[in-house]
């Protein structure tokens, strides 16, 4: 912005004229600066205050240390919560990747029709998640269409998936994979289109097959787009919770609960805002650790 | 039928085949093989679809029968007027309509205008400044929605829809979408306006915003999509019916009419329709808008 004025000023009007640029970029900033620090950066702040205090509806804030922590040690719903999250993401993160990747590779290879299936993948996507997962469960439902069809190869008497103990996960898993894998596809298809044609084609020319090629050139193209998606999609399945809040509830029993509905079921059901918010500090402690974990892991197979 | 997403690894072993990306490069059979594969998936994809438009227009004993019934005996229409007499529809789709208008306008302004500010701005902390943006999206909204809970409160926006508002019109999605663009524009055009006199914000207004009418589209219909469909945010802040927005008024409808199987599908495809027709008129921008940030709102 302030680099080209016509002619050269003299030092001191330089000087005013920085001055001046910084208030207007922080004027372009502002509007949309205030709401977020607002409502996002103060919040964050605000977490670590909140966790250390027992505060409810009925007393105010006071600082008790590290009793919510302690007391979240010997909670086994926590527990559970956060088992059931592991769980979630230990098989949503790699099929979501697989079948993400896949679909990408597929509708990398020019044929004919590919935005019609681009567009058939990525439609779960933008669709009302409380409208699919009434869908999915009567799909699920005991006498619903996907046992029917489990039956013709000899699987019967299950049971209604959400409503079994051992298949309820598995079936939040399955839409979650089901309704997420087209978002991931974009962005790795976007990714595909940066390879330069030349690497394959100087690949061919080396003699590498259709294997080697992938493995020598495609992965190491797609790197940076992987990094990134593999970072989204941790922290998309760490936190998943409106999927499980409206197909599960968390049930049956405790089978599904996650750590997001752990935090929303002790500050807004029992309002008990400090106790919730320490285990909210868990949730983003988590996911921190994760992020920077695999930046670091990036970082060193860059170098 | 989810036999084709239960199943990625097959899939899988048949890439490195397909990787050439020259067609000339694929065989004939390979191709057929290639789009038989596509297209099981996408039926197996779009099932659920078919499935809820169905019900919808079956009568509620014919939804489970056995065998499965593909095809409703007498569609039965009058299911989506019944709905608007049953439910708050109304009322839900104008409080629904007045979020997505209000905050998708916002989120153009401030997004586009802070974009602008990173983008183009020389000022000291701009780097900081946006990294602190960039750092939210390693920071789950669960985990600080409490606390947020707690600032409505205090500024007393909870319980009213300018809660929703407040908390979607300052995502750093916007911005992040905007800058994309805006860093594809040449400084050139920037320096002719400045060297014409117009100010910085004549710059933003009259050369930046109309060259950005892509990044703006997909913006709006992002935006758009994400307010129609949010659930979590208007069940914590939206307590009184009348300001429910479609998405909790489902939820409630299907609790109430929980064995009204196929008045609930009715429920489910209105409340998918309106996103579906956007999208599918205006994919180009959502691909877009979606590739090049990469970030949800």
């Amino acid at each position: 912005m302030s680099s080209t004025v016509a002619g050269a000023p003299p030092a001191r009007r330089r000087g005013t004229l920085k001055v001046r640029n910084a208030i207007i970029g922080y004027s372009f900033i502002a509007p949309n600066f205030i709401g977020f620090a607002l409502l996002t950066l103060v919040p964050v702040i605000l977490l670590f205050y909140y966790g250390f205090t027992d505060w409810n509806v009925f007393t105010g804030a006071t600082f008790t240390g590290l009793d919510n922590f302690q007391r979240l040690l010997r909670d086994a719903s926590f527990w559970k919560a956060l088992t059931n999250t592991l769980y979630y993401s230990a098989l949503h993160i790699p099929l979501t990747l697989v079948t993400a990747l896949s679909l990408a590779l597929l509708l990398n290879t020019g044929l004919r029709g590919r935005s019609f299936f681009r567009t058939v993948a990525f439609f779960p996507y933008i669709t009302s998640i409380v409208a699919i997962a009434v869908v999915w469960n009567m799909l699920f439902s005991e006498t619903g269409p996907i046992n029917r069809f489990l039956a013709i190869f000899g699987l019967t008497d299950l049971p209604g998936w959400t409503a079994s103990a051992q298949l309820a996960m598995p079936a939040v898993i399955l839409v979650g994979v089901w309704r997420e894998m087209g978002y991931y596809m974009l962005l790795i298809l976007a990714g595909l289109q940066t390879i330069p044609s030349q690497l394959y084609e100087a690949a061919a020319i080396d003699g590498a097959n259709a294997w080697k090629r992938f493995w020598n050139v495609t992965i190491p193209g797609l790197r940076p787009t992987l990094f990134f998606v593999t970072v989204m999609l941790t922290i998309g399945s760490l936190k998943v919770f409106d999927l499980i809040l409206v197909m599960t509830d968390g049930g049956p029993g405790q089978a599904t609960l996650v750590l997001s509905q752990f935090i929303y079921q002790k500050g807004f059901i029992e309002n008990q805002f400090g106790y919730a918010s320490s285990s909210a500090i868990v949730l983003f402690l988590i996911c921190i650790a994760i992020t920077v974990f695999q930046f670091i892991w990036n970082q060193r197979k860059d170098s | 039928m989810t036999a084709t997403t239960l199943q990625p690894p097959q899939v899988e072993d048949e890439i490195p085949a397909f990787r050439p990306r020259k067609r000339t490069a694929l065989g004939t059979i390979s191709r057929i093989v290639l789009y038989v594969v596509l297209i099981v998936a996408s039926a197996g994809i779009l099932l659920p679809f078919y499935w809820m438009i169905v019900s919808s227009l079956k009568t509620n004993n014919e939804v489970f029968t056995v065998p499965i019934q593909w095809l409703p005996s007498v569609p039965q229409w009058q299911h989506y007027v019944d709905i608007f007499a049953r439910t708050e529809m109304i009322t839900w789709l104008q409080n629904t309509a007045f979020l997505a208008v209000v905050i998708t306008g916002l989120q153009l302004f401030t997004g586009s205008f802070a974009a602008y500010g990173f983008s183009k701005g020389r000022f000291p902390g701009r780097n900081i400044l946006f990294l602190a943006y960039i750092g939210t999206i390693a920071v789950p909204w669960q985990s600080y929605m409490i606390p947020q809970f707690v600032i409505m409160t205090d500024l007393g926006l909870a319980n009213t829809l300018w809660a929703m508002v407040a908390l979607q019109a300052f995502t750093p999605f916007g911005v992040f979408l905007m800058k994309q663009f805006f860093d594809t524009i040449p400084e050139e055009l920037s320096e002719a306006g400045r060297l014409d006199g117009l100010s910085e914000y004549g710059i933003y207004a009259r050369i930046m915003m109309p060259l950005s009418i892509p990044a703006i589209a997909s913006l709006t219909l992002l935006s758009f999509t994400f307010v129609w469909n949010d659930f979590l945010g208007p069940l914590i802040y939206l307590r009184n019916p009348d300001i429910w927005t479609v998405q909790l008024g489902l939820r409630t409808f299907i609790g109430q009419y929980n064995a009204d199987y196929s008045m609930i599908m009715t429920g489910a495809v209105l409340s998918v329709l309106p996103v579906a027709i956007i999208f599918l008129l205006g994919q180009r921008f959502f691909v877009e808008g979606i590739a090049s940030t990469g970030v949800k709102g």
